[in-house]
């Protein structure tokens, strides 16, 4: 528990070399792995009333998904390499949640990967990883 | 909003008759218009009764009894709550900003967003056209009129909207389907009342054919005349099918994203409308404590006005019932699929629906209209000039939403470009709101499978040509009763049902205070 690393896992290519590289690090310190999935979530986006009515059964349905088809085959592998590990799938802005499962978990260290597009967008929106270097409250990984 | 264009639309066409109404009636083929004969004649034979008695003055006044109902119903339920429409707005705002949403519950249906949809089906055309056509004939004191109505109406939204959770169904996959006629049904049987399940089925009949009539074929008839106004005559009939096929696409196709960008791009005009009415204000800083004034002094004396004070109220209560929909209980349909374990905390925020609703759009609509000067003064008297017609003399003769494009336009040229697709995108998401109220009603009669939405769905898109090719006067004219007569049932209800509303506050109230009720850190 004490030396828990959070890796931000969403079964892009840059987030199984965030994980590799938590792994190894974790192996090496002893530690445990905490796979961190944030479903992108705004409490202020517009639905109509059919999706209203919806929301319930397709958020089992997201959830039940991100479990089955990234989290638990995640689980399964990390554990059989000997490092304990857990998960956390939470719906949320991504960055704000990732920091909080990282607070919530006391983890020492988060491990991300980037999409590292550098676009037009980011600059305007913002990125994930450029809001976490920022805001992060426990040293920050970031893998390319 | 959709009744109220209802009724301005009448008032306009018995009285004002728009170029956009006739281009209409023109734009339709021979065949097709003696066709419209025939249905018109038909139906209204066999339903004028009914439009009759709902729209009925009370006996010896101008006043149609309809819309006392429905502010007598918002006047007795604010006062049986205590005002709750003041004394909860600040823990309101904190609800819709989700201050006490369990952060277990994120990815679930915010507060917000049961507010935001249930807004876009009520803000639209009438915030825009009807209140052209209640300043227009009642002067600015309908303004003040209007105002009163649409925050004694933000009891009856608090009242229905909490019932609405509280008895919605919640099924097995997690679906929830709630509305009035739910809490008919359920909450009757809780205090051992009958009567429940007739007055609920009546309720649903109704809601069907507001939703083909109101929320429907009138908002596809107010689109095209909108078009026309701008754009010049065309026939009807192609705007009617082009909205029929993206309605289709919606609601049949399931294509989701042309729904979710009107959701995204509605509120977003809504926030340009009130925003260019305010820069329009500002620009007129100087004249608005004048406007203040007209809109009090004409409250109490008419300033000249046809039918002088009770004129001018007469106009501003009919606007704000019919534009905020409280007490009709098409909201609570969209209200109820909120996640809380407090049904209250979605009746605290309904109420805010007529507060933007009215009180914000409607009267920015008001005070723009006014400020820009576009009602005629005889300089002697300082007393409205009116008309033959009984509406107030404009600038350059325009009323309705052409009144409304005329006062922006003054200020800002090219905002009736703007108004066009505000236009347009309000009547979509509309239909888009009332085809689900409609369905909800529906499925609620014939029951829930794909086949029978189907044909509802079907019927929908049918009636959206209909709407936009004819003029359609003595069907509009029914589904407009037919909206009214959906808030009979459901004050009905409202009246019986409340005093579990009351517990229900007062519980939720309580714990507030004790500090039991918590915002999440």
């Amino acid at each position: 528990m004490s030396s828990t690393i959070v890796v931000a896992y969403d079964g892009s290519g840059s987030s199984e070399r965030a994980m590799a590289f938590a792994v190894e690090r974790a192996k090496a310190i002893g530690g445990s792995i905490l796979i961190a999935h944030v479903l992108e979530w705004s409490p202020y986006s517009f639905l109509t009333a059919e999706e209203l009515e919806e929301r319930h059964i397709r958020r089992k349905e997201e959830m039940a998904r991100a479990k089955q088809a990234l989290v638990d085959p995640e689980l399964a592998k990390i554990a059989a390499g000997g490092v304990p590990v857990s998960a956390d799938i939470r719906y949320g802005h991504v960055a704000e949640t990732l920091i909080k499962i990282a607070e919530e978990a006391g983890a020492i260290q988060v491990v991300i990967g980037r999409q590292g597009q550098g676009s037009f967008a980011a600059r305007f929106f913002g990125s994930t990883a450029g809001t976490l270097v920022q805001t992060c409250p426990v040293p920050l990984t970031i893998v390319p | 909003m959709t009744f109220m264009q209802g009724i301005a639309m009448k008032d306009t066409l018995r009285k004002l008759p728009l170029p956009a109404a006739l281009a209409a009636a023109s734009a339709t083929p021979a065949l097709s218009q003696s066709l419209d004969e025939t249905i018109n004649n038909a139906f209204a034979a066999s339903t004028g009764w009914f439009v009759n008695l709902i729209f009925a003055p009370i006996p010896g006044t101008a006043f149609p009894w309809i819309v006392a109902w429905l502010v007598v119903g918002a006047a007795v339920f604010s006062i049986y709550f205590g005002f709750v429409q003041f004394r909860v707005l600040g823990h309101s705002i904190g609800l819709v900003k989700g201050d006490y949403a369990d952060p277990n519950d994120a990815g679930e249906v915010s507060h917000f967003q049961a507010l935001a949809t249930a807004l876009s089906g009520t803000v639209g055309l009438g915030n825009i056209a009807g209140v052209a056509v209640a300043v227009g004939i009642g002067g600015p004191g309908a303004t003040f009129w209007m105002i009163l109505a649409g925050l004694l109406g933000m009891a009856t939204k608090f009242t229905e909207c909490t019932l609405a959770v509280k008895y919605r169904n919640e099924y097995e996959d997690g679906r929830v389907s709630g509305g009035p006629m739910y809490y008919m049904v359920k909450g009757f049987k809780v205090l051992g009342k009958p009567g429940g399940k007739p007055l609920a089925i009546l309720f649903a009949v109704f809601t069907i054919l507001g939703s083909l009539g109101g929320g429907n074929m009138f908002q596809a008839n107010q689109a095209h005349a909108q078009l026309v106004n701008v754009f010049g005559d065309f026939p009807g009939v192609i705007t009617g099918v082009v909205f029929a096929a993206i309605v289709f696409a919606v609601i049949v196709g399931g294509i989701k994203s042309i729904a979710q960008v009107t959701e995204k791009v509605v509120p977003f005009m809504g926030v340009l409308y009130v925003g260019t009415a305010i820069v329009i204000l500002l620009l007129n800083i100087d004249m608005i404590g004048w406007a203040f004034g007209q809109i009090f002094a004409g409250a109490f004396t008419g300033l000249g006005v046809a039918g002088g004070m009770v004129g001018a109220l007469i106009q501003g209560f009919k606007r704000a019932a019919f534009s905020n929909e409280a007490g009709v209980g098409s909201a609570a349909i969209a209200h109820s699929a909120v996640r809380t374990k407090e049904p209250i905390t979605e009746g605290f925020v309904a109420l805010l629906e007529p507060f933007i609703d009215t009180v914000v759009i409607c009267t920015m609509t008001a005070l723009v209209i006014v400020i820009t000067g576009q009602l005629m003064v005889d300089p002697a008297t300082g007393l409205y000039i009116v008309g033959e017609s009984g509406a107030i003399q404009t600038v350059d003769g325009n009323t309705g939403v052409a009144l409304t494009s005329a006062a922006f336009s003054q200020s800002i040229p090219f905002f009736r470009y703007i108004l066009v697709v505000a236009v347009i995108l309000f009547a979509f998401s509309t239909m888009i709101s009332w085809s689900y109220y409609g369905l909800k009603a529906w499925t609620f009669l014939f029951g829930e499978g794909k086949t029978t939405e189907l044909v509802f769905k079907v019927m929908f898109c049918f009636f959206v040509i209909v709407g936009a090719a004819a003029s359609l006067g003595p069907v509009i004219d029914f589904s407009d009763a037919a909206l009214f007569a959906m808030a009979v049932c459901n004050i009905i209800a409202l009246y019986i049902l409340m005093p579990i509303v009351k517990q229900e506050m007062n519980s939720y109230l309580g714990r507030l205070k004790s500090g039991e009720i918590r915002k999440f850190a």
